[in-house]
């Protein structure tokens, strides 16, 4: 599949980066209609990605890719089967639906060119999660959807709830990625293996090592962060914080699926094992009935959704780690459901806010001959939701109980769960869609009427596809469940169940799901007051733990940095002292490896004495200077000294460095020492004199003893023969120092000049700060406002 | 230090060791010197114009702002390693070429531009920091 077919798909996958480029600029053109041009994208993805479907459909594997950096193995290359395939054409289709809704939502928003943007990179980053073959690259198209999520979230970055939601949904699902980059690690170094396609058929390799259990938990880390599990679900409500049309996207079909997807596409090499079996279902479960029960809640409209979400999510991971293969296939039909209804939903529950004013399920009612298209629309959705027929949500929970009910413990432990979940999902289904269009008319803030087509195109398409896969259900699933299916199991499966009454156990449960759901939808408001009650004895949860969580590490980083950094530069210079004395002098002593005592070389001529006599006078001269500047100068003396023993022993160069090096470090030293107002005399105690004599006496005889065994080892002469024979001829220079500087390690100088350049970019900056700081300590506001931040940054 | 002598002699000072860095950072190559030492040479003798002077003097003598020198002796520095890419050959080859002068033939490779990046960024670094430093003695 390399060729045109190829560079087809890395176009799909590349676009959308290259079109958030442009959104701003086309934004500013033409407006809420840029949403037209802009959807090209996403739907030119989704036709590509289409396109492939009977290749799927018929059992093969399509990969391909480009090499990236050969030598490291590392290479841009994508995996397509039933599972990435759908995920894909969800991500694409859907995104074509939401940019088209965000052009009509957002219509007149300053800012729209940018949310466009976002939501376009986020999608470049979704359909990278789910194609990508390579670890690294999963991994990096991982963040990258954790980044943009926090950049939609936070859209509206002027109100706090946003940037908390933000930064919240960025902690969890960052982190969560950090510990998917150590299983991916662990995983790499266990099969040696760093692609997927190849991982999948990798069979028993993982589950047998011995540390597999390790793998697991660092890989279940990653996929429970970002798919919203029991305990890490707080961050998706409060992510509801974002513009409807970010909610409908990232919260029904992309961002909190990827965790599921993990999990599917890991399945065949890493589940059937005991752990699998009892982790998965266990959070799945207790997300689903957490989910279920906070949604009966909650009166907004979003949040109300958003919690069914976390619900659903719970049932996927649930099914996906129960362990059968109509549970496998239970997963894949009620994922496909879930992205089209909760999609719409979310689409619909924007529309009504954007066009009443309000989503407060009991502020609104009666607007069914106002807004006949979305109540249509609405209602559609929530009929797939509640699973009812002849929707393609019936067909996933009629699956969904037949694959759990058994007669064993475990299977009717996790039925009731589902039950229960199902039951409360269908009371919120029907409380988003009939109690705002049904009953008499409530006065809302905004006079209600239908919102423009790029509204209810979105929402009326998903709750439509709804009712068509289910009414063709052989060609859905021959070409989506099916593939997908086998490609989770990691055997071939074949999905059959259709809308042709089949009476039988599962029937049983629905009807049961139903008549539990219309009972609590009758005492809706008495059942918010329950849970309500029940939340409030329960005491604060996880949402209130990670403020906590933040507040505790903040308080944390700032006692260890007043620990380590207390500003006070004389302990810095202690401690580095200290430590270079400890490296220096303890590893000799206790390997043995002390240098000999070197002979007084006997040929010593009589300007080399005097310049060794002028150092060691130059050192007196430091100890017994009365104030700093001497001391300074006078440490200059024993510089120069040394600089000329250098040029009589043959290294004109180093001479001519040191030369200048210590020219310069006496006259910055002395503009320093003037700068600091320091007493001009010595004010230490002995005892504290004793203790830096101490200390600089270890440092220098380190050095001394480093320096001595240093010339008593071999000299091999290799790099010096290789330097003097090719200098001239290689490089054409005679000066072997400089060449060695500027030629043969010419990249490691690059390194060097660099790090001068920061270094005097960092030193103005430290000389800057201090003259703001004195500026600012001379107006009294600056000064509150000084005090005001130190205050903070105490807390 | 504002003494009448020092105050005379300092300019043709800073003039002599001006040369005199360019002069060893050219020679460089072949002889004992190059962009380190050369740059190290014309940061004192700014630092002995701005000892008898002031800062503002050196500042206005200079033109540019030090870091800007700095800043750009890195880029070249930069884009004389990067010029072998062009050719194909790997990062930091060293391109020579032998143009003639009124009849000499004058050697010039990246390397030497490469050097001559060296002593931009040494120039510029530390004499922002001395001129930075003795600047704030002043206020």
């Amino acid at each position: 599949m390399i060729g045109d077919g190829a560079a087809l798909t890395f176009l799909a996958m590349a676009l959308p980066f290259v079109a958030a480029l442009l959104a701003p600029l086309l934004v500013r053109r033409l407006g809420a209609n840029a949403a037209w041009i802009l959807a090209l994208v996403p739907a030119f993805a989704f036709a590509h990605f289409a396109g492939f479907l009977p290749e799927i459909a018929a059992g093969e594997v399509v990969t391909g890719g480009y090499a990236w950096v050969p030598s490291l193995n590392l290479s841009f290359s994508w995996f397509l089967d039933g599972l990435s395939l759908t995920f894909a054409l969800l991500i694409t289709g859907i995104g074509t639906l939401i940019v088209l809704y965000s052009g009509g939502y957002m219509k007149g928003h300053a800012q729209q060119g940018r949310f466009f943007s976002f939501i376009l990179m986020f999608m470049g980053s979704m359909l990278g999660v789910v194609v990508s073959d390579s670890f690294l690259m999963l991994f990096v198209f991982w963040e990258l959807t954790s980044i943009t999520s926090f950049l939609l979230i936070g859209f509206d970055h002027s109100r706090e709830a946003s940037r908390r939601a933000a930064l919240q949904a960025l902690v969890v699902t960052g982190g969560g990625g950090l510990l998917l980059l150590a299983g991916l690690i662990f995983i790499w170094n266990m099969t040696g293996l760093t692609q997927l396609s190849l991982l999948v058929h990798s069979g028993d390799l993982l589950r047998e090592s011995p540390f597999y259990m390790a793998a697991l938990l660092l890989v279940l880390g990653g996929a429970f962060t970002k798919s919203a599990q029991f305990p890490f679900h707080f961050w998706l409500p409060n992510a509801m914080e974002a513009p409807t049309p970010v909610s409908a996207y990232l919260h029904s079909a992309t961002m909190v699926k990827a965790g599921v997807y993990l999990l599917m596409r890991l399945n065949p090499v890493m589940g059937d094992t005991p752990a699998w079996e009892i982790l998965l279902p266990f959070f799945g479960g207790i997300t689903l009935l957490v989910g279920a029960v906070l949604a009966i809640r909650q009166s907004d409209l979003k949040l109300m959704l958003a919690y069914t979400t976390v619900a659903s999510l719970g049932l996927l991971v649930m099914l996906t780690g129960f362990g059968s293969p109509y549970a496998i296939e239970a997963a894949v039909l009620y994922l496909v459901a879930h992205s089209l209804f909760k999609g719409a939903l979310f689409m619909v529950a924007g529309i009504i806010d954007h066009e009443a004013g309000t989503r407060d399920v009991t502020k609104l009612g009666g607007l069914r001959s106002a807004m006949p298209i979305t109540f249509v629309a609405a209602l559609f959705a929530a009929i797939s939701m509640a699973g009812l027929p002849p929707f393609f949500g019936f067909l996933a929970k009629e699956e969904i109980y037949a694959a759990l009910a058994g007669p064993d413990p475990r299977s009717v432990v996790f039925t009731v769960v589902a039950i229960v979940g199902n039951a409360l999902m269908f009371v919120i289904a029907f409380a988003v869609a009939l109690k705002p269009f049904l009953g008499a008319r409530v006065e809302t803030p905004k006079n209600a009427h239908e919102g423009p087509v790029l509204l209810w195109l979105g929402p009326l398409v998903l709750s439509l596809l709804g009712l068509a896969a289910a009414l063709f259900s052989a060609v859905a699933h021959a070409y989506v469940t099916s593939p997908m299916a086998s490609a989770v199991a990691g055997e071939a499966a074949t999905v059959t169940i259709s809308l042709v009454p089949h009476i039988g156990l599962p029937l049983a449960l629905s009807v049961l799901t139903v008549v539990l759901g219309i009972l609590v939808f009758l005492g809706l408001d008495r059942a918010r007051a329950a849970v309500t009650r029940l939340i409030d004895a329960l005491g604060p949860g996880p949402d209130r733990g990670f403020d906590h969580f933040i507040a505790g590490l903040v308080r944390l980083s700032w006692r260890v940095t007043k620990v380590i950094q207390n500003g006070r530069l004389e302990v810095y210079v202690t401690v580095t002292f200290l430590l270079l004395a400890f490296v220096l002098l303890v590893p000799p002593v206790l390997n043995g490896e002390l240098p000999d005592m070197p002979a007084w070389p006997s040929d010593v001529r009589f300007h080399e004495l005097a310049f060794f006599v002028i150092a060691v006078v130059g050192l007196i001269a430091v100890l017994a200077a009365r104030d700093r500047l001497t001391a300074i100068v006078s440490l200059g003396i024993q510089g120069f000294a040394v600089a000329v023993i250098f040029l009589l022993f043959g290294a004109p160069d180093l001479s001519f460095t040191q030369f200048m090096v210590e020219t310069l470090s006496v006259v910055i030293l002395a503009l320093v020492m003037t700068r600091l107002r320091l007493s001009p005399s010595d004010h230490r105690t002995f005892g504290e004199f004793l203790l830096d004599a101490a200390i600089a006496i270890a440092g220098g005889l380190g050095f001394a003893l480093l320096l001595l065994k240093s010339t008593q080892a071999p000299f091999s002469t290799t790099l010096t023969d290789f330097f003097n024979a090719y200098s001239k001829v290689i490089a054409h220079g005679a000066n072997v120092v400089n060449v060695i500087i500027v030629d043969f390690r010419g990249t490691d100088t690059l390194g060097e000049i660099s790090v001068v350049m920061i270094t005097g970019l960092a030193i103005l900056a430290l000389i800057r700060i201090r003259v703001v700081s004195v500026a600012a300590a001379q107006t009294p506001v600056a000064r509150l406002e000084g005090r005001n931040a130190e205050k903070e940054l105490r807390k | 230090m504002n003494t009448l002598i020092f105050r005379t002699v300092a300019p043709f000072l800073t003039a002599l060791m001006l040369l005199f860095s360019i002069f060893v950072l050219l020679r460089g190559h072949n002889e004992p010197g190059g962009g380190f030492i050369g740059g190290l040479i014309a940061a004192s003798a700014f630092a002995i114009y701005g000892i008898a002077f002031g800062v503002q003097a050196v500042r206005r003598a200079l033109w540019f702002h030090p870091m800007s020198i700095a800043g750009a002796g890195l880029l070249l520095a930069t884009l004389s390693g990067l010029l072998s890419a062009i050719f194909g050959l790997p990062f930091m080859t060293g391109l020579w070429v032998y143009p003639e002068f009124f009849g000499v033939e004058v050697p010039l490779a990246t390397v030497m531009s490469f050097d001559v990046g060296v002593y931009l960024v040494v120039v510029g670094a530390i004499t922002s920091i001395a001129l930075a430093l003795e600047e704030r003695e002043s206020d």
